[in-house]
């Protein structure tokens, strides 16, 4: 019998592996497809019947797309960054507040900053759009970046159970060896949470990377767009050719498939945490 | 909440005194979380509560955003329901297009799930592969599956016509263009339910399994239950956050559709959009935002008071 039902496993195992092979090339292929047509010469990308690889990669397509989008890219990276940094330190001071120090109101506040959460962005969206018309902000990068760096209120909710969840006797012996409130915060405190601050950063990065509702509103100047938009609006004008497309196409996605690559563990953290823990 | 409450009184106990040697120090010393919020306050304060005031106010005018507002009461709610067929046509669209998308990237996310759950040598990288749509950046994801669709020349079709069919015009089909752009986002859309699934998956003890086993139950009766029952706060999750998304869907249709042909794929939040910003009417758009959040919140609150009734919580 045991015989028989390990014969049975390898046989569910051969099925299991064909099953999900076969899977993965569909979610992979269209991806390969993209990066295979950003090779090709303009007329090879679409043919009958459809060739999958490129006869000689053309690598200058993406010299030729480099020469258009330094700027585009560069916009991207910068409020990438913008918005990782800053949300992590507004995150992780409320978060530490809100989670080890007393002072009045701390609980209501804290139930406020929550409460927000349930409302969804959309309902803000227009007024906040005529507020920054008001104050002069349209067509800067400060309404992609100020609004998301100073409201981080899951962020702020994870950073608080991450700094509840140490133990005691980290600050008191801090204190006994006279260190004030922020030392305690800076140095003791902030580097335990490297998981939470971890998971914050790679999906505000993927949030701020992949936006395209927030410049497509507020951003009207071509070399203040970002990368996505630019992709998606001046097509006609620079990416003339299906192939200059998908390597522009390629080069938006590479990045965030490398941070993947990178903290794979600390993505899937993220978004369980997220998920059940909230 | 009950738990977090006691822990704060237990801690509250154990420690009453203020931190004396902080930033303000002295009698000021229990103030000085206020300096450590205040940056997040002020943010909700200025970028979330008082635009939503205005928000509110606005719903209740006609406003170009330039002339003065006009207060027309309940006006703009009225519109939509009674006075606006493309109003109706974009949230029946959105319905369709949520009830479509909902059960399929849910059962692909499950089943990607259950397969990815076994100890398989090489499984980081097909979990990854399943994984990888989810982060692509939705613009080249359009514009790949724009050309992927092409009636001549595209993918689809050309392997369609390799085994004798006429694929349809795809998105250039009023019939067709909609679940063209739902395969899309299930596909790009079922790495998520799949990682809370897994997640789901492995928190089930595996001594559950091994009494079961004991017990002689079959493999069918270990599914319906042991992971079954202990997964449906997984899925009640899953259902209730691909609620919120998929009626709330954009990106795709900007790139791949922007709306058409006809209306075919204009969904609500596209709508609002041009609304908002093709046709600057922020009073009507502002409205159609809190209509949006009702039924969000309505469905959402019968989702959780439903729950009683099927969820297990171990």
């Amino acid at each position: 019998m045991a015989e028989r039902r390990r014969r049975f496993s390898v046989v569910l195992d051969i099925v299991t592996y064909v099953l999900m092979i076969g899977l993965a090339l569909v979610f992979i292929l269209p991806l390969v497809w993209m990066v295979a047509s950003s090779l090709k010469e303009e007329g090879q990308v679409l043919t009958v019947p459809p060739t999958l690889w490129p006869t000689v990669p053309q690598w200058t397509n993406y010299l030729q797309v480099f020469e258009i989008i330094p700027v585009f890219f560069w916009n991207s990276v910068k409020l990438a960054a913008i918005n990782v940094v800053g949300l992590l330190i507004v995150a992780s001071l409320a978060g530490f507040a809100f989670g080890r120090l007393r002072f009045p109101g701390r609980d209501l506040l804290f139930l406020l900053v929550l409460a927000t959460a349930m409302i969804p962005g959309i309902a803000y969206l227009i007024p906040q759009y005529l507020v920054f018309r008001q104050i002069g902000w349209i067509d800067t990068q400060l309404p992609l970046w100020v609004p998301r760096v100073f409201t981080p209120v899951f962020a702020t909710f994870l950073m608080r159970q991450f700094f509840k969840s140490l133990p005691q006797e980290l600050d008191d012996a801090a204190r006994v060896d006279g260190a004030g409130t922020f030392t305690i915060f800076w140095r003791i405190m902030l580097p335990q949470t490297t998981p939470a601050l971890a998971a914050i950063a790679i999906f505000t990065f993927l949030d701020s990377w992949n936006d395209l509702f927030g410049p497509l509103i507020y951003i009207n100047s071509e070399e203040l767009q970002t990368l996505p938009v630019a992709l998606a609006q001046f097509q006609n004008e620079y990416f003339t050719q299906i192939t200059l497309l998908m390597a522009g196409a390629t080069v938006a996605v590479l990045p965030v498939i490398l941070v993947y690559i990178v903290a794979q563990k600390y993505f899937i953290q993220g978004i369980t945490m997220t998920g059940l823990k909230g | 909440m009950n738990a977090v409450a006691e822990t704060d009184a237990r801690r509250g106990t154990r420690k009453r005194r203020a931190p004396r040697n902080g930033l303000l120090g002295g009698r000021f010393g229990k103030y000085e979380g206020f300096l450590y919020i205040a940056p997040l306050i002020l943010g909700i304060a200025a970028f979330q509560l008082f635009p939503i005031f205005v928000s509110i106010y606005m719903s209740f005018t006609q406003w170009d955003g330039i002339a003065p507002p006009e207060f027309v009461g309940v006006g703009n709610y009225t519109e939509m329901f009674t006075g606006d067929p493309l109003f109706i046509e974009t949230l029946r669209n959105t319905i369709i297009f949520t009830l479509l998308a909902i059960p399929l990237t849910t059962v692909l996310g499950f089943l990607l799930a259950l397969l990815c759950n076994r100890k398989l040598r090489g499984i980081s990288l097909l979990r990854a592969a399943y994984f990888a749509p989810y982060i692509t950046n939705v613009v080249a994801i359009g514009y790949i599956w724009y050309w992927i669709y092409n009636p001549e020349r595209g993918l689809i079709n050309g392997l369609l016509s390799g085994i004798g069919i006429d694929g349809p015009a795809w998105l250039s089909s009023s019939t067709w263009a909609l679940p063209a752009v739902v395969i899309v986002s299930v596909w790009q859309g079922a790495g998520y339910p799949m990682v809370i699934f897994l997640a789901g998956l492995q928190a089930i003890p595996k001594d559950l399994y091994e009494a079961a086993e004991i017990d002689g139950a079959s493999w069918w009766n270990q599914v319906r239950r042991i992971t079954m029952p202990l997964l449906t706060p997984s899925l009640f999750f899953v259902l209730v956050t691909q609620f919120i998304t998929s009626f709330q869907v954009f990106g795709v249709i900007y790139i791949m559709t922007q709306g058409g042909p006809g209306h075919s794929t204009s969904v609500y939040i596209y709508y609002l959009y041009q609304t908002a910003f093709s046709f600057g009417k922020l009073g009507y758009a502002s409205a159609m935002a809190w209509v949006l959040f009702v039924i969000l919140a309505i469905v959402t609150y019968v989702q959780w008071r439903m729950q009683k009734r099927w969820v297990f919580y171990g």
